[in-house]
């Protein structure tokens, strides 16, 4: 039942229509409720209450998503697009909202942060990053795109009696602010050069031949907003900052979340647009973003800042697949998102739970003898990074696996070498970390808490995910291969 | 009961195996001793279970056995293909046969985080065996890149000095190297659309593959680099001493006597099996390291002051012997070499679990710190000369064989080169033989060493089933040989047709 382009035209949405953005509808009103409750609760119970409510609802959104995609078609004069491709990204964007809350119960109360909008701004972020997916004009893009970093912008503040927190927040709202208003004019420009935002026809006019000055530009300025978010080089140098500043689930869940969201707009944008010069600036973004990345993570001691660097190089590996060409070009990228998310939402849980009451613990030294204190932990910290290595029974091998192999069909040899040699370059620092937790003692006595089941459950999940990837990618990769060929026609 | 219906799963059963024994552990409850008897009966079980593999060996017959071939990830087409020649066949025996000595010989010297010890000893071993049997190019890799944590862990956690150091050296080195066969693979794959070994061969022979002519210089490589790391061929060996003297006891003895085999099996597997024109190109430059490796690690092996380090020179110096055989192209080559791979593997590994015993009671590998221990210790001493002379290539010892049969085929090829590897035999004496008259020879110069306690009866369990290989393989090598020949023979088929080319021009 896809509706045609011409039909897509009619005065009210229809029932189905609002099916299709259902899950948008479902985060929202949850978000809402917990805004509205927060006054309401007694302050020790919020906690529970609100992070339960909070939880419910992305399990409801997980849910919607679900139960969407059998609707799938154009909505809301032809804005919204449920296929195969927005489906991937609204399970993978609620499902790391899921685990993401599941690892903040402890966090936060070990940091004694009153927990109501903490919640409700992870929901409402969530409703940005599920619309960018589904979004197929960019003016709701663009609207969806501010959601989801507004939030994002706030709970990078959230420890707000430590300073740095609020560092974060300010350095990532108001070069965030900056790189969107390039974005925009990006938009501007497409839409001066082909006369429409919405990607169906911007894909007509640049696939028709003539192919205006003025969308290059157009192409260009959408990247480097587009580049900021994902934190790929050139535009990455806010990343160490923030993300060290930031609450460690919070970082978690802005290094995946809107991170994937991102991405799928960027895929929509190069791909399903036909976007003109895309192979040289992509090339060149690539290359700097696992370069810079890696040798940047190589030097570091704090290990929020460590992982922060290592997001930049993995954004670059990513980006890799973007240069490729669009049939395994557009199902690797969306696995490597995926893989990515799993082990990194994992890395993150970990690191939120040594980092104790005020983020004392992130240095490596803190990390010592964590093989002895707490050997599950250490085991399972150990999986998340073996993957971000990308050692074979893990989802970041297959993830780095068909990328490469993409970018080698396209003929990318020279990237594809970058890319490799680079990923040899990641492992030593990785594997410093290991080394660090079972070869090193502890130099002064940290208490180990024990890990909340809530915490436990999340890493439960994010190791499952990580090693289903890694030893059954077949249908993962199966599913976004379809919706590839779906996007593409 | 008909064992021959076992044919099919045998591989997948000795393979995983000891994984499964791994998983087991985890459950197990932190009582050391029960955890090490556990560990042995698994490992000895999967010694039993892998005699299957020659017991029912075809030797006449060519090409791989115990074939299984499953699709496993459709996008990419991966198969979990296994298989085994004659020549795969008996490395997997000998990392099956050397496993349970490993548990022996760590039974007292591993005192704290037993269980971890033994986990990934046992993950260890399922990842070498799976190098060995894995015929899609995807699954070797896999078990290839398995193996680096497991011993880079054991080196870091159990091994001694720096040993941080050493596992991080060795874990990037490999590493490192690695990623470029992993392009070559990648390259492979998108031009032939599988990982399948023996289809990728055949689409090569056959002329296939489009844009071969001007890659395979570079896939060459690609394959190379990684298993000349490993191997390790001069100049890429320096990681070989520093991951040797600071690994424990059972991981120096896997090191040596499994895992540098890794990259001597990957060379005559993948570097000839798949471009046979570029290795006869490429062989003269090997040769050459291949000598400079025999000459030049027995020459530092000659100075060592550290006993383990001698020995971990010692082994450079075999392995390229091994190397040697490989690129002569000659049935002789071949033979020896893969001949010298298992009777290195068993002899070095004794000599680890010897310099091992050793340290348990002085805690230092320096020889000056000994001298005279005939004297007080000699059953060890006995012990040790035996081994020792294995390692030399006395006759009707394992090492003569191989050593023997490489050189006899690196003579066909280029009589300077034979002439050059055979100094190497001589060397090697000098330095063990040097070695063991200092240690055991003279007056005991060390008040300490004089009430050393002898072998107990753990340690000479876990050696003398090594130094009955050893005296086995010197009097009778037709029963390895008989299998190994037949493969060694369809390795060499395309050399053959590649000469009379060359002839017939």
């Amino acid at each position: 039942m896809m509706t045609t382009g011409a039909a897509v035209i009619q005065i009210m949405p229809q029932g189905a229509e609002y099916i299709r953005i259902l899950p948008e509808i479902v985060l929202s009103v949850f978000g809402m409720i917990i805004m509205v409750l927060d006054p309401l609760v007694d302050e020790r119970a919020t906690q529970k209450v609100l992070g339960g409510i909070a939880l419910l609802g992305s399990l409801a959104a997980i849910a919607a998503t679900l139960y969407q995609a059998q609707f799938p078609g154009f909505g809301f004069w032809g804005m919204v697009k449920v296929d195969g491709f927005s489906i991937f990204f609204h399970f993978l964007v609620t499902a790391i909202t899921a685990v993401v809350i599941l690892s903040s119960f402890e966090y936060m109360a070990v940091q004694r942060i009153r927990a109501g909008e903490y919640y409700g701004l992870i929901l409402l972020g969530a409703v940005g990053m599920c619309l960018m997916s589904s979004a197929v004009e960019l003016v709701l893009i663009f609207i969806a795109l501010e959601i989801s970093s507004i939030s994002t912008y706030v709970l990078a503040g959230f420890r707000r009696r430590a300073a740095i927190s609020s560092e974060a927040s300010l350095k990532y709202f108001l070069l965030g602010s900056f790189a969107t208003a390039f974005f925009l004019y990006g938009v501007a420009l497409m839409f001066g050069a082909t006369g429409s935002t919405s990607f169906s026809v911007i894909g007509q006019v640049l696939r028709s031949g003539q192919i205006p000055l003025l969308a290059y530009a157009g192409v260009a300025l959408m990247f480097v907003g587009l580049g900021f978010k994902v934190a790929a080089a050139p535009f990455h140098v806010w990343t160490p900052d923030v993300y060290e500043g930031a609450p460690a689930p919070v970082v978690g869940f802005m290094s995946t979340a809107p991170k994937a969201a991102v991405f799928a707009v960027l895929l929509r944008v190069m791909f399903e647009s036909n976007a003109p010069g895309r192979v040289g600036l992509i090339w060149v973004a690539a290359a700097l973003s696992m370069t810079l990345g890696n040798v940047g993570a190589l030097v570091q001691q704090n290990v929020k800042r460590l992982l922060a660097y290592s997001s930049i190089a993995h954004a670059g590996y990513l980006l890799v697949a973007f240069a490729s060409l669009p049939d395994n070009g557009i199902p690797a990228a969306m696995f490597y998102t995926a893989s990515y998310a799993a082990m990194n939402v994992g890395a993150f849980a970990v690191v939120s739970h040594i980092a104790g009451a005020g983020e004392r613990y992130v240095t490596l030294d803190d990390y010592a003898g964590l093989g002895r204190r707490s050997p599950l932990l250490a085991a399972t910290l150990t999986i998340f990074l073996l993957s971000l290595i990308g050692i074979p029974m893990t989802g970041g091998f297959f993830a780095k696996f068909y990328v490469f192999s993409a970018a080698l069909q396209a003929n990318l040899i020279g990237l594809t070498i970058i890319g490799v040699l680079n990923s040899a370059v990641g492992a030593y620092y990785y594997l410093r970390i290991i080394v660090v937790m079972y070869m090193r003692e502890a130099r002064e006595e940290i208490p180990a808490a024990p890990v909340s089941p809530a915490l436990g459950a999340a890493l439960a999940i994010s190791v499952a995910a990580t090693l289903y990837l890694g030893l059954l990618p077949g249908r993962v990769l199966e599913f976004a291969s379809r919706s590839a060929a779906e996007l593409l026609h | 009961m008909n064992f021959h219906t076992w044919n099919p799963v045998i591989l997948t059963l000795v393979t995983f195996i000891p994984l499964a024994g791994a998983l087991l552990l985890l459950l197990l409850p932190r009582r050391d001793r029960d955890i090490r008897v556990f560990s042995l009966v698994i490992s000895l079980f999967t010694f039993v279970l892998s005699l299957h593999l020659p017991v029912h060996f075809h030797r006449a017959q060519a090409g791989f056995q115990y074939e299984i071939d499953r699709a496993w990830i459709p996008i990419p087409n991966i198969h979990y293909h296994l298989g085994v020649d004659g020549i795969s066949m008996w490395l997997v025996v000998l990392t099956t046969f050397l496993t349970p000595l490993c548990v022996l010989i760590s039974w007292k010297s591993i005192d704290e985080r037993v269980k971890e010890f033994f986990i990934i000893l046992l993950v260890l071993e399922t990842a070498l065996i799976g190098v060995f049997v894995a015929l899609d190019l995807f699954v070797f890799y896999f078990f290839w890149e398995a193996t680096l944590i497991p011993m880079a862990l054991l080196i870091g956690m159990y091994g001694h000095g720096r040993k941080v150091y050493a596992a991080v050296k060795f874990f990037m080195y490999t590493m490192i190297a690695s990623v470029f066969m992993l392009a070559a693979i990648l390259w492979l794959y998108a031009k032939v659309g599988t990982f399948d070994f023996v289809t990728i061969q055949n689409a090569i022979r056959a002329g296939q593959v489009g844009g071969f002519a001007s890659a395979a210089q570079w896939l060459f490589l690609g394959f190379f680099i990684a298993f000349a790391v490993k191997v390790p061929l001069f100049p890429f060996h320096t990681w070989l001493p520093d991951a040797h003297v600071e690994a424990p006891t059972a991981g120096s003895v896997l090191l040596a006597g499994v895992l540098l085999k890794m990259g001597t099996y990957g060379l005559l597997r993948f570097n000839l099996g798949l471009f046979p024109e570029q290795a006869r190109a490429n062989a003269w430059w090997v040769m050459i390291l291949a000598l400079i490796g025999i000459i030049y690690g027995a020459l530092v092996a000659l100075v060592q002051p550290n006993m383990k380090k001698l020995i971990a020179y010692s082994s450079i110096s075999h392995l390229g012997f091994v190397v040697l055989g490989i690129f002569s192209f000659t049935q002789a080559g071949l033979d020896g070499a893969t001949y010298v791979m298992l009777a290195h593997g068993v002899s070095t590994g004794a000599l680890f679990m010897l310099a091992g015993a050793l340290y348990e009671r002085r805690h230092t590998y320096e020889i000056s710190e000994y001298g005279g221990l005939a004297s007080s210790m000699p059953v060890y001493a006995t012990f040790f000369l035996f081994v020792v002379l294995a390692s030399v290539g006395l006759p009707l010892l394992n090492g003569f064989v191989g050593e023997f049969l490489v050189l006899s085929g690196a003579f066909q090829a280029r009589a300077v080169y034979g002439i050059l590897g055979a100094t190497g035999v001589i060397w090697s004496a000098g330095y063990l033989l040097w070695m063991y008259q200092r240690v055991f020879y003279g007056k005991i110069t060390k008040p300490v060493n004089e009430t050393l306690p002898d072998l107990d009866l753990r340690e000479r369990i876990a050696l003398l089933p090594a130094m009955a290989a050893a005296l086995v393989m010197g009097v009778a090598p037709l029963l390895w040989l008989n299998a190994i020949s037949p493969a060694v023979q369809t390795a060499l088929a395309p050399f053959a047709q590649l000469a009379s080319k060359v002839v017939g021009q």
